[in-house]
């Protein structure tokens, strides 16, 4: 009984480790040089985690989902075992680029400096 | 009857233009009377030509004067419609008044038969023509587009489709052909001949679709699903032994994903987190990116034969700033994967120690950290299972780390009681697995002995292969013990061919020859060097060649069957690392504690540097460790700082043989070999080379 106990914490604790390390790595995005925001969205297409203020993030929400959802369409027509994996935009003022996972997507907004 | 009612209409017409007003009758009964005239003349033409004209009157004839019988009458043809009316008046609401209408429509439709001819060159024609060219073809197109639509989804293709000729030929029921001709209505893989489908189900395009029904790929992921449940039940029905405790793992792990899908967890972006730190770095870093793929130095053609050292990205990690870094090396399997590990070879300042994982494709933070209470000084990685690392560290310890777990403890380490060293452990090597397929490697240290350390049941298990004690060694003790005295074990390469063949370099300069079969006694001695020995390998095509360098500013190559070097090389400054390319078996990289790093080719120029670079900033810190990319043109430098160069090497430094023309390049290992073997021969002794 107590084996099982201590595994069970240990897989919590592991999750927790991720956890952090995961919020390490969107600090890091953050703070990298040129980074304009980040917005977290998650399967309801509501920004879960964002830098940017509320409009902006709820905006981006709702039109990068649903050009994810069409690009992830077309690379998966074409070959049904392929998938989208990231998604990149490069404008004249800054680049925004989208990492789908499953049903939630990272973005990142970021001013490649030249 | 209708010629009747066409001369009433002629008469009525010429009303106006002829002026008089002729009644009807007597024109019937001229025209009567003509007809009579008519069937008379057909019936009794030879009577009448034999009788005498006698005028017939009808009895209500119109009798007219002479004048008037002369009279003509002129009668107009036109096309105009006697049904219509000569005018017609509207009313006009807008002027409040009737307008007249000048154009009358005089269309008189006599007779209507709507056909059904179409011309062969129209849409609607060609269509015809090519359903029914197809339809004798149609069958086969269509099963030949099903199977390979479903071979495409299922794995299993020959009971697919052998499953859709069946549905096919037995003439299926509706909906199963109808779900055949949906997916053959998507875009037909290449088995579909170049004709035009017919469009059966009015195909819209999909861009103008509000609702998009089954994607072909949603389709292949029920398909997929279906797949894996069919597996997850085998595996469930196979492993029953170890139900209890896998059961209560299953039910945590259904726990805790319960508990996951209800709030929003951040760790489900753990992979895209990744990638975008990758690709954030990617667009910071871009001109070295760039560099690093496609820029090759264009002013090597007029350098004549030097070559150059581009910089490219620059690791450190702000824990390590105080540490030097003490060893490097590439992962077997990840080629852009390299490891470091830190440490310091300040005998009075020592401190933790730190193993960092660094990519290339993320230069501002490694992909694992490790840290450890005392300083590492040597790691390799495991060819077969490159998630394995072996540790050395200061304090003799030895220790395995396994990348795939995630805690940041070694998995396996040594202690005082299971045989650790008593002095830094210098360098570790992997050998291949003994017969029980347990892991092994070995190690050498400062304290004599090279052990070979086993993994047997998770624990370390330690055998002394070898002591360095050598002649000369013995020493008179107090009370008249002889003491041996061991050397000091500082580096060590095995050899790639001869698995029991290795050599040891030891902190007096000397260079022991020895096998891992003899235990006790040394194969061959090389009076190497003046000073400790930092380095010593093997090439890695020629057979007989190794390279060292010391303390004593030499880097010196030797044939292992030859007592003395075959080349020398005085750098000015101690030498920290020599390395060979994997690439040429006559190029070779040393560094130098001045921060210098340098890059010959023995092939293009025997006694100099090919480069010879400032990497680090000269006084205040120097280069400890250099190694080569197994694939890239690129090499990574360690300094004391803890920070990790990396360089791309200019094609100067790359250049393989010019072949003559008209021959092939000839590539592998073997050329390498030759070439070396060329270079040494010219070095032999003519002595030896008569000797053997």
């Amino acid at each position: 009984m107590c084996i099982c106990k201590l595994a069970h914490l240990d897989q919590k604790s592991s999750t927790g480790e991720k956890q952090a390390e995961v919020e390490e790595t969107l600090k890091r995005i953050q703070a990298h040089k040129g980074v304009i925001g980040t917005v977290v969205i998650n399967a309801e297409g509501i920004p879960i985690r964002t830098t940017l203020d509320n409009s902006t993030s709820v905006q981006y929400a709702g039109l990068l989902h649903q050009l994810t959802m069409k690009a992830r369409s077309i690379v998966r027509d074409i070959d049904p075992q392929n998938d989208l994996t990231f998604l990149r935009i490069r404008s004249k003022k800054h680049e925004i680029m989208v990492a789908p996972d499953k049903d939630y997507l990272l973005i990142v907004i970021q001013n490649p400096c030249e | 009857m209708p010629a009747k009612a066409g001369d009433r209409h002629r008469q009525g017409q010429s009303g106006p233009s002829g002026g008089k007003a002729v009644p009807p009758r007597p024109p019937k009964a001229v025209s009567r009377k003509r007809d009579e005239d008519v069937s008379m003349e057909a019936g009794d033409g030879v009577d009448e030509w034999a009788a005498a004209k006698t005028l017939v009157k009808p009895p209500d004839q119109l009798e007219l004067t002479e004048a008037e019988l002369k009279e003509e009458i002129t009668r107009i043809l036109t096309a105009n419609n006697p049904h219509a009316p000569q005018n017609i008046v509207r009313y006009s609401f807008k002027k409040r008044a009737y307008k007249p209408i000048n154009y009358v429509d005089q269309m008189a439709v006599h007779f209507s038969l709507n056909g059904n001819m179409i011309p062969k060159d129209s849409d609607e024609g060609r269509r015809q023509s090519i359903r029914l060219s197809t339809a004798a073809e149609k069958a086969p197109v269509e099963t030949s587009a099903v199977t390979s639509e479903e071979a495409e989804i299922k794995d299993e293709a020959s009971t697919g489709n052998t499953q859709a000729a069946g549905e096919e030929e037995a003439g299926g029921s509706g909906t199963a052909e109808t779900t055949e001709r949906a997916e053959a209505e998507e875009p037909p893989p290449s088995g579909v001949k170049e004709q035009k489908l017919a469009n059966q189900f009015n195909f819209t395009e999909r861009a103008s679709r509000t609702l998009n029904n089954p994607m072909q790929w949603e389709i292949y992921d029920a398909y997929v699903e279906e797949l894996q449940k069919m597996e997850r039940s085998k595996e469930k029905e196979k492993s029953k032994a170890q139900v209890p405790k896998r059961e209560e793992e299953k039910k945590k792990g259904r726990r805790l994903t319960s508990l996951e899908s209800q709030s929003d967890d951040i760790t489900k972006i753990s992979k895209a987190a990744k990638i975008m730190e990758r690709m954030v770095n990617q667009n910071t870093f871009d001109d070295i990116a760039q560099d690093f793929k496609y820029f090759e130095d264009a002013s090597d053609e007029y350098r004549d034969q030097e070559g150059t050292l581009l910089p490219l990205w620059k690791f450190q990690y702000d824990k390590t700033k105080r540490l030097a870094v003490t060893a490097i090396s590439w992962n077997p399997k990840y080629k852009d994967l390299f490891a470091v590990g830190y440490g310091s070879y300040d005998f009075l300042k020592q401190g933790q120690g730190m193993l960092l994982l660094y990519t290339l494709k993320n230069p501002s933070f490694p992909e694992y950290v490790f840290s450890s209470e005392s300083g590492i000084m040597c790691l390799d990685f495991n060819n077969d299972h490159p998630y394995l690392v072996a540790v050395g560290f200061y304090d003799g310890n030895v220790a395995i780390y396994n990348l795939k777990k995630a805690t940041s403890q070694p998995s396996y380490k040594s202690s005082a009681n299971s045989g650790k060293h008593t002095e830094p452990v210098w360098q570790v090597k992997w050998q291949k697995d003994d017969m029980d397929n347990n892991l092994n490697f070995f190690s050498v240290s400062s304290d004599g002995r090279i052990v070979s350390w086993t993994l047997v049941k998770n624990e370390l298990v330690h055998t002394d292969v070898i002591k360095l004690s050598g002649e000369g060694t013995t020493m008179q003790g107090p009370e008249g013990l002889q003491l041996q005295m061991l050397g000091s074990g500082t580096s060590f390469d095995f050899h790639k061919k001869i698995d029991n063949l290795f050599l040891v370099g030891t902190e007096e300069g000397k260079i022991y020859k020895c096998s891992k079969c003899y235990s006790s006694q040394f194969l061959d001695v090389f009076e190497a060097h003046h000073m400790a020995v930092d380095s010593v390998s093997w090439n890695p095509y020629h057979l007989k060649v190794f390279i060292s360098c010391s303390s004593d500013w030499t880097v010196k190559i030797w044939d292992h069957t030859i007592k003395t070097p075959m080349f020398v090389y005085d750098l000015n400054s101690a030498v920290g690392d020599v390395v060979w390319s994997p690439y040429s078996s006559t190029v070779f990289a040393a560094v130098t504690t001045d921060g210098k790093a340098h890059v010959f080719d023995l092939s293009i120029n025997k006694y100099e540097a090919l480069c010879t670079q400032l990497v680090v900033a000269k006084k205040k810190n120097k280069i400890t460790h250099i190694q080569f990319n197994p694939v890239y043109p690129v090499i990574i430098v360690g300094d004391e700082r803890g920070h990790v160069t990396s360089l791309k090497l200019s094609p100067n430094l790359r250049r393989m043989p010019k072949e003559k023309k008209g021959q092939e390049v000839k590539k592998g290992p073997e050329v390498e070999i030759a070439k070396l073997d060329k270079l040494l021969n010219l070095v032999r002794d003519p002595e030896t080379k008569a000797g053997k």
